[in-house]
């Protein structure tokens, strides 16, 4: 079966980022940008599955501007088959990328769709989710495993209460957590290998989806800084203060 | 506009969460309506009745919606919003309501506004983005408005003094694509992380599982719960549902104890709007001290013992 990841580009984890001076969004000009950390993880386990067998090819999808083509090679170097770029101006809303993406599916019919379950940038959760409502596919998100057995994957998710399993009829859409794996690192020769690999590009239009907003930023904000506090000397004294200025034990 | 508000629970107890998504909800106004899904769950039900500021319990008791499985809870949602409609639906950020809601928006194809902190008007709301470095003012632009809650930015409504009818909702929507196979449910006498007034949270300082005892007996002392960052949770020191931060759980306690951990962005993500925050640390440059209330410069080992024997 073919299996589908999505990668987005995002700021580098690394990155604290700042907001600009007329408040209208985040400063991300001259931003160090990488994969979305869930993707790369998305990217790792679609490689696995098919260094295992279970996948026959591997494809990669990105959405947004010329400058995601760079995930989509960095993908294509970690081991992915070739890539799919939808081009638009900017990023669009989630609701907008899982419209894109369902159509992508109808096209390729892959038997797993692999998802970051969070993008670092909007902490939006949905994409995934929303992907598998569009195209009517079971959903196992916040997966910590992944295993294909026959017309069924068994997905052991990450909740709130610790882990629980669900077998979902395949094909099914998956969006990965922190412990599903530890992604590799792409080697010299294989990014050099990644710029040959096939990247089609394709527009909205082509796909027949009309993006339209559903939300609108206003603007952003700092958050409220916290004032620094002091050290202490001691266990001593910190219990003191707990005790008597802060008045929390 | 009404609201239908998606109730957390397991089948036997409405969870806490709820009461902090009911406060949005009266921030936002209107009639609330609040959706018990589950199997065998009547008595939810009937605690969700006495919830302060509902008008109406919506009951759906069926064997496809015992585990929450969103491939039939949310068109479940979906048919009741367009049947009755409700101008808005929230759920907490819970990982239920994050695994359910995006998939009820997609079905009405309406975006979502996932974790607001705050309700600035009918259609305007702030939520944190970047790991919460920036906090963005959105403006909702579709006729039904799909949010998910943050829990701490809200104050819980009362459990009780309500008295709503209960209402059952009939229709069965079972997309039997797929089915619950297990859960490892980490069992703790403890508060839960998320509404608990004390936290001490071990990182990758702690060097294993068993040292995490150090914190428990602090805890214990305390009635405390106990978090951890990734890295202990990645080390495989404690199970993920412990992990706080931006992509793991959200907590705002009065005191949160910070013990061998480092301070990244995505770990302040989740804690930094504790009241008091304590950093133990024996690296006198760690991040975290530049958001600690109290640091102590020491090492874990002989500062945390001491810490218990001085409570
Ligand atoms: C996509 C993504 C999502 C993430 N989400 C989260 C998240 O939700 N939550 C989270 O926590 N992290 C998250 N992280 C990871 C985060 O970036 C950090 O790697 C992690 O928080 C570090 O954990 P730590 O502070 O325990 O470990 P370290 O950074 O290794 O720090 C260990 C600390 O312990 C101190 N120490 C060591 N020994 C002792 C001793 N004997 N006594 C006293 N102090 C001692 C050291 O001085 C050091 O400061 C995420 C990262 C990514 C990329
Ligand atoms: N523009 C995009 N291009 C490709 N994949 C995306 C894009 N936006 C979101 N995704 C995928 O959806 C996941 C969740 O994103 P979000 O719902 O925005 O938090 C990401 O980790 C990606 O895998």
């Amino acid at each position: 079966m073919k299996v589908l990841v999505t990668v987005k580009r995002v700021l580098d984890y690394n990155v604290k980022v700042r907001v600009k001076a007329d408040r209208s969004d985040v400063d991300l000009a001259n931003v160090k940008m990488a994969l979305n950390p869930f993707c790369e993880i998305a990217v790792e386990e679609a490689v696995r599955l098919k260094e295992a067998g279970v996948a026959t090819e591997v494809i990669v999808v990105s959405i947004g501007p010329k400058a995601v083509q760079e995930q989509i090679r960095t993908a294509l170097a970690l081991g992915a088959d070739r890539g799919i770029h939808i081009e638009t101006d900017t990023m669009p809303e989630s609701l907008s990328v899982a419209k894109l993406l369902a159509k992508v599916v109808a096209d390729e019919h892959p038997g797993l769709v692999i998802l970051g379950k969070q993008a670092i940038d909007s902490d939006n959760n949905q994409t995934g989710q929303m992907l598998a409502a569009l195209t009517g596919l079971s959903q196992g998100t916040f997966a910590s495993e992944v295993k294909v057995d026959g017309d069924e994957v068994l997905v052991t998710r990450e909740v709130d209460g610790g882990l629980q399993t669900l077998g979902l009829k395949l094909p099914a859409i998956v969006t990965t957590d922190l412990r599903l794996n530890e992604p590799r690192y792409a080697s010299l020769p294989n990014i050099m290998k990644a710029k040959k690999k096939p990247l089609d590009v394709k527009s909205p239009a082509d796909l027949g989806v009309e993006l339209r907003a559903h939300i609108e930023l206003l603007g952003v904000e700092p958050p409220a800084e916290r004032q620094g506090g002091i050290k202490v000397g001691s266990v001593a004294e910190l219990v003191e203060k707990l005790k008597s200025e802060a008045k929390v034990i | 506009m009404a609201t239908l508000i998606v109730a957390e629970h397991d089948n036997s107890t409405l969870k806490p969460a709820t009461l902090n998504t009911v406060a949005a909800a009266a921030a936002i106004g209107g009639e609330v309506a609040l959706l018990v899904a589950g199997e065998g769950c009547q008595a939810v039900a009937d605690q969700a009745a006495q919830v302060t500021g509902i008008a109406k319990v919506l009951l759906a008791d069926n064997a496809a919606y015992g585990h929450q499985l969103a491939e039939n809870v949310a068109p479940l949602i979906a048919e009741l919003v367009k049947a009755s409609g409700f101008g808005y639906v929230l759920a907490p950020a819970t990982t239920t309501g994050k695994n359910l809601l995006p998939r009820v928006a997609a079905l009405l194809d309406v975006g979502q506004l996932s974790d607001i902190v705050s309700v600035e008007s009918a259609d305007t709301f702030k939520r944190p983005i970047y790991a919460g470095n920036a906090i963005a003012t959105v403006k909702s632009l579709d006729a039904i408005k799909v949010i998910t809650v943050r829990g701490t930015a809200f104050d819980p409504v009362a459990a009780e003094g309500g008295s709503a009818s209960i209402e059952a909702v009939t229709t069965v929507q079972d997309a039997a694509l797929s089915r619950f196979v297990g859960e490892e449910v980490a069992k703790s006498d403890r508060p839960e992380l998320t509404s608990a007034r004390v936290i001490i949270s071990g990182g990758r300082g702690m060097g294993n599982g068993e040292n995490f005892a150090l914190l428990e007996k602090v805890a214990d002392k305390l009635g405390a719960a106990v978090g951890a960052s990734r890295a202990a949770v990645d080390a495989g020191f404690v199970p993920n549902d412990m992990q706080v931060g931006q992509t793991g759980k959200i907590v705002a306690p009065e005191l949160y104890i910070a013990v061998g951990i480092s301070g990244a962005i995505q770990h302040l993500a989740g804690m930094k709007d504790s009241k008091v925050i304590v950093a133990i640390n024996k690296d006198e440059e760690a991040p975290i001290f530049q958001v600690a209330d109290y640091g102590l410069v020491a090492d874990l080992f002989e500062a945390v013992p001491d810490l218990e024997a001085k409570l």
